[in-house]
């Protein structure tokens, strides 16, 4: 990804004019990225062993009835057929329709996008000031008895794998304590109106982010209340906590910008390990369904949707790491 | 004549009881008597002792987790494939017939069935039943269903099952009588009836009304999210008895761990398929009841007897040998199960349980492959996750061919399209099959015509067998034209049949009433009609 940085002593027009092209070709980009990913992921599914015929057939696997399978879902035209339909319906808008079920792709994604939606924003309304926070604490004295705290502990937690973290969560607060629903079984589509369910998951779904965004944080600080234009600003008499949040704070952040977009890539496209072991019906169980089954139109229809989300999200840090941090721009 | 279920009581070990071993014997027989008194209301089947608890009461609502098949779920009883299908099936809707605990078919929706002397006509009187919305169970409904289930263009799961019948021939005598004019005699044609998916629908419904699903099933439709749940309520009007239950939700949980969770954090009261470690962490701490479903799963490995080696009779007795059927049960299903006898059906009706045990026996393994000049033998072991043990059984047999000479290399493919791949590739696999009666099981796997015959057993003396059971009327003789088939396939058959696997289910501790003997898949089986919470 390619960046202009901004010519020095410009004025303003043509800064703006600059950040409106290089909007423009990161759009662009991010189309093609997508376009990409789609024809990817139908190339990958086709070579794939088995297709949604055998998928169906399961332990039956009766080659008349693979065969009359295979005739009934269209799958005995040429790939490159399938793929041009599935693209002319996609420049309609149409998504498809499934080929385990016959429904259209696009309830598939309504249905799946909101636990998943939910789980992914009570976790960054969490995340951002649970890891800045962290990060700034342990940065305030570096090797002081918080900063090792915090930084073994968060190294700690993130070499734990989410499996197990739940595993262990689950069995803990939910079992063992009896303080909270240990799934969300039944549930399914109305999360909040049980908002007890949404606690571990969420647990397990900070707790790698919150590791990686608050050393990002900590890192950033400790560096830039080192560098000359802090210890300079010091100088000049500024409070300490100035310094700290309106001087240092920003560069800090511009990292932890991009890597929270990166998170929150990670949480929409489905947190398929949490989805599972809390059974939240969400994109994750959507998508892992969807591949076993070979169900290629919903695969194709959740890659379109991952992809957008992805290019959208990357742009959004992209412009906010620029704000915050322009000099580093260039790098972005 | 009529099929009636036989009377005979199928042979257990006191040991197969749990609630005997737990509960003591008063609480025991008190609970048999429960379970007889049920069966009297339900129309002559024949449960097993029950964890029953004193009387069904009446109230409640019963949550089932099951492993599902996500958001392509539908309610079309026709497409099911999965348990999760099955189960909805049964609450929603009824078959003609459906298995027993020793796989014969016990009557259902059809009061009676009578065949003509060359068996290859039957008259199938219904019993008074209604759909949901009130219309009754009509001969009309059961052609139409058939007719659906049979269409050339769709791939019902039922169609193979309903070969049979000629149903351009078949009719509607009265309202309550369908003859059915079959291609063949088939004197076990009561199990075509009872076969996995074989629904009664109402005249007339398409794919679209199932939305909305009308059956006459115990359970009446409240609503349905696929993937998620389902739910639905008693029918008060139906034939077999109201149910105990006011509602009953199916919830899905593909995770093992979120069923067992589920299940002690009291968010669901029944959990399907557990994991025999888990089972055997929980059974006795009285926090929820185990229940095994014994005979649910033939654990075997399949050796195409069409191909080298497997083609020499002698090497395919060697591998027979091979097997220590206890370590292999042990190992690979955590010894939840029984060991076999290279024969389908352990217990079930035909079974030919007169046959001895065989055991391992390396030195004569040995001897038998260098009569073969098979010795220093290297052979391919195809496997995969695709069910639980397979890969265990895989390694574990590959140790114990090591110490016959032979060499297996195990290769482990995609789950999602195993059953398919090893149909007709590979010489040696791992294999397992769900309960169906002992002639489906040839039928379906062992005939040269058979459509998924995974171990290429084709001898044309073997089919004439076949044929010769499905003639004959008397069911003394035909037992033993089974008996004949069986002992051929013991000394010389392609499935190398090391277990039976148990089925795992887990329920809360107010749940009474779930059968203790079905196999998976049959009547009594996720019969949640017959369930009750104290």
């Amino acid at each position: 990804m390619t960046a202009v940085a901004a010519p020095p002593r410009a004025r303003a027009g043509a800064v703006e004019a600059a950040l409106r092209s290089w909007l423009a070709r990161r759009l662009l980009l991010g189309v093609a990225q997508t376009a990409a990913v789609v024809l990817l992921v139908f190339a990958l599914t086709e070579a794939l062993p088995g297709d949604a015929a055998v998928a169906l057939a399961g332990d039956q696997p009766d080659p008349a009835r693979i065969a009359a399978i295979r005739t009934e879902l269209g799958l005995d035209r040429p790939a490159a057929e399938r793929f041009a339909d599935w693209l002319l319906g996609l420049l309609h808008g149409d998504l498809g329709t499934s080929l385990a079920s016959g429904r259209p792709v696009a309830t598939y994604l309504a249905d799946g996008f909101g636990p998943t939606l939910l789980l992914a924003a009570i976790t960054v309304v969490l995340l951002v000031p649970a890891g800045v926070g962290l990060g700034v604490l342990a940065a305030r004295r570096a090797g002081s008895l918080a900063d090792r705290l915090v930084s073994s502990a968060t190294l700690a937690v993130y070499a734990v794998p989410e499996f197990a973290l739940g595993v262990l969560l689950a069995t803990l607060f939910a079992l063992r304590l009896g303080w909270l629903p240990p799934t969300a079984v039944g549930f399914g589509g109305d999360l909040l109106a049980h908002p007890a369910v949404l606690v571990l998951p969420v647990l397990v779904l900070l707790s790698r982010p919150v590791c990686s965004i608050s050393r990002l944080v900590r890192a950033g600080m400790i560096d830039a209340l080192r560098s000359p234009y802090v210890r300079q600003a010091t100088r000049y008499g500024l409070s300490t906590a100035r310094v700290r949040y309106l001087h240092a704070l920003p560069n800090a952040l511009a990292p932890a910008a991009q890597q929270l977009a990166r998170t929150v890539d990670w949480l929409l496209c489905g947190v398929i390990v949490v989805e599972a072991l809390f059974v939240i019906p969400g994109l994750g169980t959507v998508l892992m369904n969807a591949v076993a089954e070979r169900d290629v139109p919903v695969v194709q229809g959740l890659a379109v949707v991952f992809g957008v989300i992805a290019v959208v999200l990357n742009l959004g840090a992209d412009l906010v790491a620029r704000r915050l941090a322009p000099r580093a721009g260039v790098a972005a | 004549m009529t099929e009636l279920p036989s009377s005979r009581p199928t042979r257990r070990e006191p040991g197969d009881l749990p609630g005997l071993r737990r509960r003591g014997f008063l609480a025991a027989s008190a609970g048999v008597t429960a379970a007889a008194g049920l069966v009297l209301a339900g129309c002559g089947t024949a449960p097993g002792p029950s964890d029953t608890g004193g009387s069904p009461r009446r109230g409640g609502r019963l949550r089932a987790a099951f492993a599902g098949g996500g958001a392509s779920e539908t309610l079309d009883p026709h497409l099911g494939n999965l348990f999760a299908d099955a189960a909805r099936a049964k609450a929603l809707y009824d078959k003609l017939a459906d298995c027993g605990t020793d796989m014969a078919a016990r009557p259902r929706l059809a009061a009676k069935w009578e065949p003509n002397d060359t068996l290859d006509r039957w008259r199938i009187t219904l019993r008074k039943a209604a759909f949901h919305d009130g219309r009754p169970v009509t001969a009309e409904d059961v052609l139409y269903s058939y007719r659906r289930i049979t269409d050339p263009k769709k791939a019902y799961r039922a169609k193979a099952s309903l070969e049979p019948i000629d149903l351009a021939a078949s009719r509607a005598v009265s309202p309550d009588t369908v003859e059915f004019r079959l291609k063949r005699p088939t004197a076990e044609f009561p199990n075509v009836l009872a076969a996995f998916g074989a629904y009664i629908i109402p005249k007339g419904t398409t794919t679209a009304d199932f939305a909305r699903p009308v059956g006459s099933g115990p359970f009446r439709f409240v609503s349905f999210a696929p993937g998620r749940s389902c739910v639905v309520k008693r029918n008060d009007a139906y034939w077999d008895g109201a149910p105990h239950l006011d509602e009953l939700e199916f919830v899905v949980a593909n995770e093992e761990s979120a069923r067992v969770n589920a299940l002690l954090g009291g968010q669901v009261e029944y959990a399907h398929e557990l994991n025999p470690t888990t089972a055997r962490a929980h059974e006795g701490k009285g926090q929820i009841e185990i229940v095994r479903l014994r005979n649910s799963a033939m654990q075997s490995f399949a050796m195409k007897t069409d191909r080298a080696p497997f083609d020499d009779k002698r090497v395919r007795e060697a591998f027979f040998l091979i097997a220590d059927r206890k370590e292999l049960l042990d190992g690979a299903l955590s010894g939840a199960g029984e060991i076999g006898n290279d024969l389908f059906g352990k217990g079930y009706e035909y079974y030919a349980g007169d046959l001895p045990q065989r055991h391992q026996d390396l030195d004569r393994a040995r001897h038998l492959l260098k009569q073969a000049g098979a010795e220093d033998l290297r052979i391919t072991l195809d496997t995969s996750p695709v069910a639980a043990g397979f890969t265990e059984a895989a390694g574990i047999f590959r140790d114990q061919a090591a110490k016959a000479g032979v060499t297996v290399q195990v290769r482990s493919g995609s789950k999602d399209s195993y059953w398919s791949d090893i149909l007709d590739h590979g010489t040696l696999c791992c294999y397992r099959s769900g309960a169906m009666p002992i002639e489906s099981h040839i039928s379906q796997r062992l005939l040269s015509d058979s459509t998924t015959n995974a171990t290429k057993w084709h001898h044309k003396d073997f089919d004439a067998l076949y044929q010769q059971a499905q003639s004959t009327k008397d069911k003394k003789e035909r037992a033993a034209v089974y008996g004949r088939m069986q002992r051929r396939l013991h000394a010389e058959g392609g499935f190398l049949v090391w277990g039976f696997a148990d089925w795992i289910v887990g329920t809360s501790r107010r749940v009474r009433g779930v059968a203790h003997d079905a196999p998976a898949n049959t009547l009594d089986w996720a019969r949640f009609d017959k369930v009750w919470l104290a």
